[in-house]
């Protein structure tokens, strides 16, 4: 089995996130940037794949120098190689110029499976993962708990508001991985020294014969919109505390 | 013409709400571009139904009546979409950011070569351009987008915008779709634990956090959501403890939620969970501790014991 699975550099859940100069993007000076938690679902199923199955598992990221780090972390779980689309301005881009390039770079290496993350704790947008699909012909899968893998076809479950659905689609498929789907493995130390070792290919979008063109354009950036501040439900015992606040989701918010 | 349409969203033959909140929020943006809602309707024998989008703003539905299309798939949906919207080449489409329009946005703005705003709080127009406004980095910030390209698409964060009954009648035309190969099938539908509603569509969520202390309590949680009809969340902790099942988790790694009231049982309020509910409309916060960082997000803030005060509160409800 060639799986190939495309991860994001996102800035750590705990990140303070400050809006830039230009007000249309953020502050990174101080950020720690990690692998986007949802990647790491991916990584991990395609490891258990190869191990059940065998064959290689290729990460794939684009950005700036500082992916490569996230694609060392893919590599020190267990992957076996790594392309690193590098291009210095691409963080903040619209995820289908993203994944315009992805699709150049993974097209090449045939993959069976390309695994994604259900959606990028940054943006946000969820985009990527079926625009790439959509631009190599190929089925997609989205924000599955589980896959089985039996006659070169894959089987996956998918929740949605209600329902749990099974899909099916053969190889070679499209699968973004949602929480649930598995426990990520940590690096171990032979691992990460491992990882050193491997093979980290660069390209650039020129090498790859695509030019970034965003359609999506972001104007400004705002800070959230304000709450009005909180009221201190008053009571002396639980009973009273649960009445006076009964009265005002009732009477004031209206909203029981 | 410049033309507004909204991509239907449909179960087992009946519209679902989000489509009368795309076709409210439609209504509006055509109205200032000085167009109409165009409604496309993708089912089977759902003919009668179409005329009653009227209702919330659409004038015009385009109707595709095909086996095919009676359950969403990616590949027929897309196809005939595409179709569609190349044939109509409207300016701005809007879908709902449910786990549909999730699955269908993308793939679509791909196949049309344009871009799409995901998951937007508010939409306006600003020069003859339809401007969206989404949350990113959990909500952190607040992005205004627009997009350079037709047709603008943006999908929409259910139970944001309000649904608004304006018209009559809209007029169906029939079409005829271009369902092609369907590559992903749904081998299975299998039916939610009945009684349960989902956490995205719930109007009322009551969440649970590490202070309820093991799984056996969130029966306390369960019975005041009974009586409010409301779904049951919960924090990363509890899920990661292994109180609650992981389709529960209310946070940045989980389900973003926008219900109309959510009630935080013993949760403290991490930045990551505040991701996931801080756009509710009216947050009320049960924790014995008066520093926790849920207070400081909530509407009404209860500083005591959770094990007290909620089945109180499920009396009083």
């Amino acid at each position: 089995m060639n799986i190939v699975v495309c991860i994001k550099q996102v800035p750590d859940t705990e990140a303070v996130i400050k809006i830039a100069g230009d007000g249309k993007s953020i502050d990174t000076s101080d950020i720690k940037w990690v692998m986007n938690p949802y990647d790491e679902f991916g990584v991990e199923e395609a490891l258990r794949i190869v191990k059940d199955q065998g064959g290689e598992v290729t990460v794939v990221g684009a950005g700036p120098a500082r992916v490569v780090e996230s694609l060392r972390t893919a590599l020190a779980m267990g992957a076996d190689k790594a392309v690193h689309i590098k291009d210095d301005d691409l963080y903040g881009a619209d995820p289908i110029a993203v994944a315009k390039m992805l699709a150049k770079a993974i097209e090449p290496l045939n993959p069976d499976i390309i695994f994604f993350g259900q959606r990028a704790v940054d943006d946000d947008s969820g985009v990527v993962s079926s625009a790439v699909a959509e631009l190599l012909g190929l089925p997609q899968l989205s924000v599955v708990t589980k896959v089985e893998l039996a006659d070169g076809k894959a089987k996956a479950v998918r929740p949605v508001e209600g329902q749990t659905l099974v899909l099916e689609a053969s190889l070679p498929v499209v699968i973004s991985a949602q929480k649930g789907l598995n426990e990520p493995r940590y690096a171990s130390l032979p691992g990460i020294m491992k990882a050193k070792k491997k093979p980290m290919e660069t390209k650039t979008p020129a090498d790859l014969g695509v030019e970034r063109a965003d359609i999506l354009e972001i104007a400004v950036f705002n800070p959230p919109p304000d709450r009005a501040p909180g009221k201190k439900v008053e009571g002396e015992t639980p009973a009273e505390l649960a009445a006076n606040l009964a009265k005002l989701l009732k009477e004031e918010a209206k909203v029981i | 013409m410049a033309g507004v349409w909204i991509i239907a969203e449909q179960r087992d033959g009946e519209f679902r709400k989000i489509t009368f909140e795309a076709a409210s929020a439609a209504k509006k943006v055509a109205d200032e571009l000085g167009a109409e809602v165009t409604a496309l309707v993708l089912g089977s024998g759902m003919e009668g139904a179409c005329a009653g989008l009227g209702k919330y703003g659409v004038a015009k539905v385009l109707y595709a009546d095909d086996a095919a299309l009676a359950a969403y798939t990616t590949d027929a949906y897309t196809n005939a979409c595409a179709a569609l919207i190349k044939d109509g080449a409207p300016d701005v489409v809007l879908m709902g950011a449910s786990m549909q329009g999730k699955d269908l946005g993308g793939r679509l703005a791909a196949r049309l070569d344009t871009g799409i705003a995901v998951d937007c709080t508010a939409l306006a127009v600003a020069d003859g351009k339809l401007k969206a406004t989404r949350p990113m980095y959990a909500g952190k910030v607040y992005a205004e987008i627009f997009i350079k390209a037709m047709p603008q698409m943006a999908s929409l964060r259910p139970n944001v915008f309000d649904i608004v009954e304006t018209g009559g009648e809209a007029a169906v035309e029939k079409v005829a779709a271009e369902v092609g190969e369907v590559k992903a099938v749904v081998a299975e539908v299998q039916a939610a634990e009945e009684g349960k509603v989902d956490l995205t569509e719930a109007t009322v969520i009551v969440s649970g956090g590490r202070g309820m202390k093991e799984a056996e309590n969130f029966k306390l949680l369960e019975e005041l959501a009974a009586k409010l009809g409301a779904a049951v969340g919960a924090s990363r902790s509890a899920v990661d403890a292994g109180w609650r099942s992981h389709t529960d988790q209310v946070g940045q790694t989980g389900k973003v939620v926008t219900p109309n009231l959510y009630i935080a049982c013993g949760i403290s309020g991490a930045i990551q969970h505040l991701a996931g509910m801080g756009s509710s409309k009216v947050i009320v916060a049960i924790n014995k501790d008066p520093d926790a960082p849920i207070h400081t997000k909530a509407d009404y803030c209860v500083v005591a014991d959770l094990f007290e005060v909620v089945p109180e509160l499920t009396k009083d409800i």
